[in-house]
């Protein structure tokens, strides 16, 4: 199966961008998981096409990094940073919060394709300890408690973009720093959101 | 302290406070050469964690091209986070730091290799390149002095190791992030094999106060060696966590106490990591020595990216190194055995510990592997891996043992016989 008209475009652009077509491999990727929510091996001989690549090669790259997810994930993927700073102000404890809330053990997707749940390394929010992302969307300052109000409110009322600003509002605490003005949009799947793969309020 | 302006992110707010008027006078009134001396004279060293003078590895940038300039925003470092608000809040200071750069260096594409988890700082910068394409800063001719510069904006996707500067490369180039057998250095064969320098956010976020000021006055400010202002990230049991520039030079009891706000709770100290979770621990011992990048290293530790995270007396330390080893445990990219098996093992001892299952030889078992990664376990580190990520899995470890043996040692005589 091929890609739509407008997902071979973008794809066309990742590789414009590159002197070599195979760099465009890791945006590809994050565009074939769009596409598929999830890595699929269709998708990764997508990519292996525009890399002249063979797709075994394509896999060999994505298997290297845990953002791309070879299984189907969830509509929502929990992200609970356990690192130092979170672990020592209550990270562990907030994992443990949100696989309670969700039903989802740490590494695993439900199975009604709601959630998926990790425990994640660093994600640079050690100021605003202890944190979570949902879709790579940052929320800081959270605690067990605002961490099972937050996946509540993404099973009830099942947002379709995921904005920081409003996470943080509703449900965080203290911030690493002041993070400025409110964004536009924020991501609108399990892969993050950024230029081409579906921000809104942006130009690409 | 003065208020940072909520819209610092915009092109328009980066010009009304001056921004991009260094770039315009440096196109017309400066040499390649007299932007790259001026570098060197200001004697800034790397931001990204081994401090590498700025200035002479641009001198490493060998002839032949097309040449390369990156920029590593790949901050994964646990307890450092402040080249996400560089990005998220001053994008346009790094955009015009890669140009400045790029016309020292001779460079017509350069990159910005962000990690994949830092969607909202993507997006900042992505649309400021596109400010900056479509104001002129960037693009085929820009401000119409001939010079070139095309900007890619590249996302990674949660490796912690595409942050040492030859896995970067490889990821950049589509390949799975294995750091590299140095030499050949990148500044002699980078990316697709062509001279590379690969820079930190916030070192080339310097260059245009660097040249707007001079690298004298630069170098004017701070104790040798550790010249400039910095970056801090502070968290942990610190009342006031945050990002603080800062002069460097003062003492950590000043650093800990008096910009970070004390300890929470107003408990006690207990132990800091000065450096990000790479870094040796120090103790309050240290508390009135200098915080410089010299002072550090010669007590055995470095100030490494920046990331100081703080520990007070409630702390458990094993379970603290623990969390450490884990991190680099989940990031070994498994090319060198001692860093790969070793993370493993050492994670399974300690956590056999911490759950109160440790046996009477596991000290002894835990520095042996240790020896086995980073040889004489001394500083700075040896290593038997390619890169530094092996001894750095090393420091957490020797950090409890010198420490707080003695925490380590009573857990053990705790433990249940029925040990795993």
């Amino acid at each position: 199966m091929s890609w739509p008209d407008d997902v071979v475009e973008r794809a066309e652009g990742m590789v414009a961008k590159y002197p070599e077509s195979r760099s465009a491999v890791m945006p590809l990727l994050y565009l074939a998981m769009r596409e598929d929510k999830g890595l699929t091996l269709d998708g990764m001989r997508q990519v292996a096409d525009y890399t002249g690549l063979t797709p075994v090669q394509v896999e060999s790259v994505a298997s290297f990094y845990s953002m791309y997810k070879r299984d189907s994930v969830g509509d929502y993927i929990v992200s609970v940073c356990t690192s130092i700073s979170c672990h020592l102000l209550g990270g562990d404890e907030v994992l443990e919060a949100v696989a309670e809330e969700t039903g989802v053990p740490p590494g695993e997707t439900g199975s009604d394709g709601r959630f998926s749940v990790e425990g994640v390394e660093c994600i640079g929010a050690c100021g605003g300890a202890p944190a979570v992302q949902v879709n790579y969307e940052l929320v800081e300052g959270v605690t067990p408690d605002s961490s099972r109000r937050l996946c509540r409110w993404l099973a009830d009322d099942q947002p379709v973009v995921i904005s920081s600003d409003q996470m943080q509002a509703d449900f965080g605490g203290i911030r690493s720093f002041d993070w400025g003005p409110a964004e536009p949009g924020g991501a609108t799947g399990p892969v993050p959101a950024f230029g081409p793969l579906g921000t809104e309020g942006q130009r690409s | 302290m003065e208020a940072h302006p909520a819209d610092s992110n915009t092109l328009d707010r980066y010009e009304a406070t001056g921004g991009y008027a260094t770039l315009r006078k440096a196109l017309v009134e400066m040499s390649p050469e007299q932007i790259r001396d001026e570098v060197k004279a200001a004697n800034l060293r790397g931001r990204g964690g081994a401090g590498f003078p700025a200035g002479v590895k641009w001198g490493f940038l060998a002839p032949a091209e097309p040449r390369y300039l990156v920029i590593n925003a790949d901050e994964s470092e646990p307890g450092t986070f402040k080249d996400r608000q560089l990005l998220e809040r001053d994008p346009h200071q790094l955009i015009e730091g890669i140009v400045l750069s790029s016309y020292a260096l001779g460079v017509n594409h350069a990159f910005i290799y962000i990690r994949g988890e830092y969607a909202r700082p993507a997006r900042r910068v992505q649309r400021a390149v596109e400010e900056a394409y479509d104001a002129g800063y960037l693009g085929e001719n820009i401000l119409d002095s001939g010079l070139a510069l095309e900007v890619t904006v590249h996302l990674g996707a949660g490796a912690y190791i595409c942050g040492e500067e030859t896995a970067l490369l490889n990821s950049l180039e589509g390949r799975r992030g294995e750091p590299r057998l140095k030499p050949p250095f990148p500044a002699v064969e980078g990316l697709y094999a062509m001279p590379t320098i690969v820079n930190n956010v916030e070192t080339i976020s310097n260059i245009p106060w660097i040249i707007a000021n001079g690298g004298s006055a630069y170098d004017a400010i701070g104790p040798e060696g550790s010249r400039g202002t910095r970056m801090f990230s502070l968290s942990g049991h610190v009342a006031r966590p945050g990002n603080y520039e800062v002069v460097m030079g003062m003492t950590w009891r000043e650093m800990i106490y008096q910009i970070g706000g004390g300890i929470r709770d107003g408990n006690e100290l207990k132990c800091w990591i000065p450096g990000g979770a790479s870094a040796p621990w120090f103790t309050p011992a240290v508390l009135d020595e200098p915080v410089t990048l010299d002072d550090a290293g010669r007590l055995g530790s470095m100030l490494g990216s920046g990331g100081i995270v703080v520990m007070d007396e409630t702390t458990d330390v094993v379970a603290a190194a623990l969390s450490i080893v884990k991190f680099f445990a989940h990031e070994s990219c498994g090319q060198c055995t001692p860093c790969r098996e070793g993370a493993t093992w050492l994670e399974r001892i300690l956590q056999r510990i911490v759950t109160g299952h440790g046996r009477e030889a596991d000290i002894g078992l835990l520095l042996d592997v240790c020896d086995n990664i980073s040889p004489g376990l001394r500083w700075p580190p040896a290593q038997t891996t390619i890169c530094p990520l092996g001894p750095s899995l090393v420091s957490p470890i020797t950090s409890i043992m010198t420490h707080f043996r003695s925490e380590v040692e009573a857990m053990i005589r705790h433990a249940e016989p029925a040990g795993v």
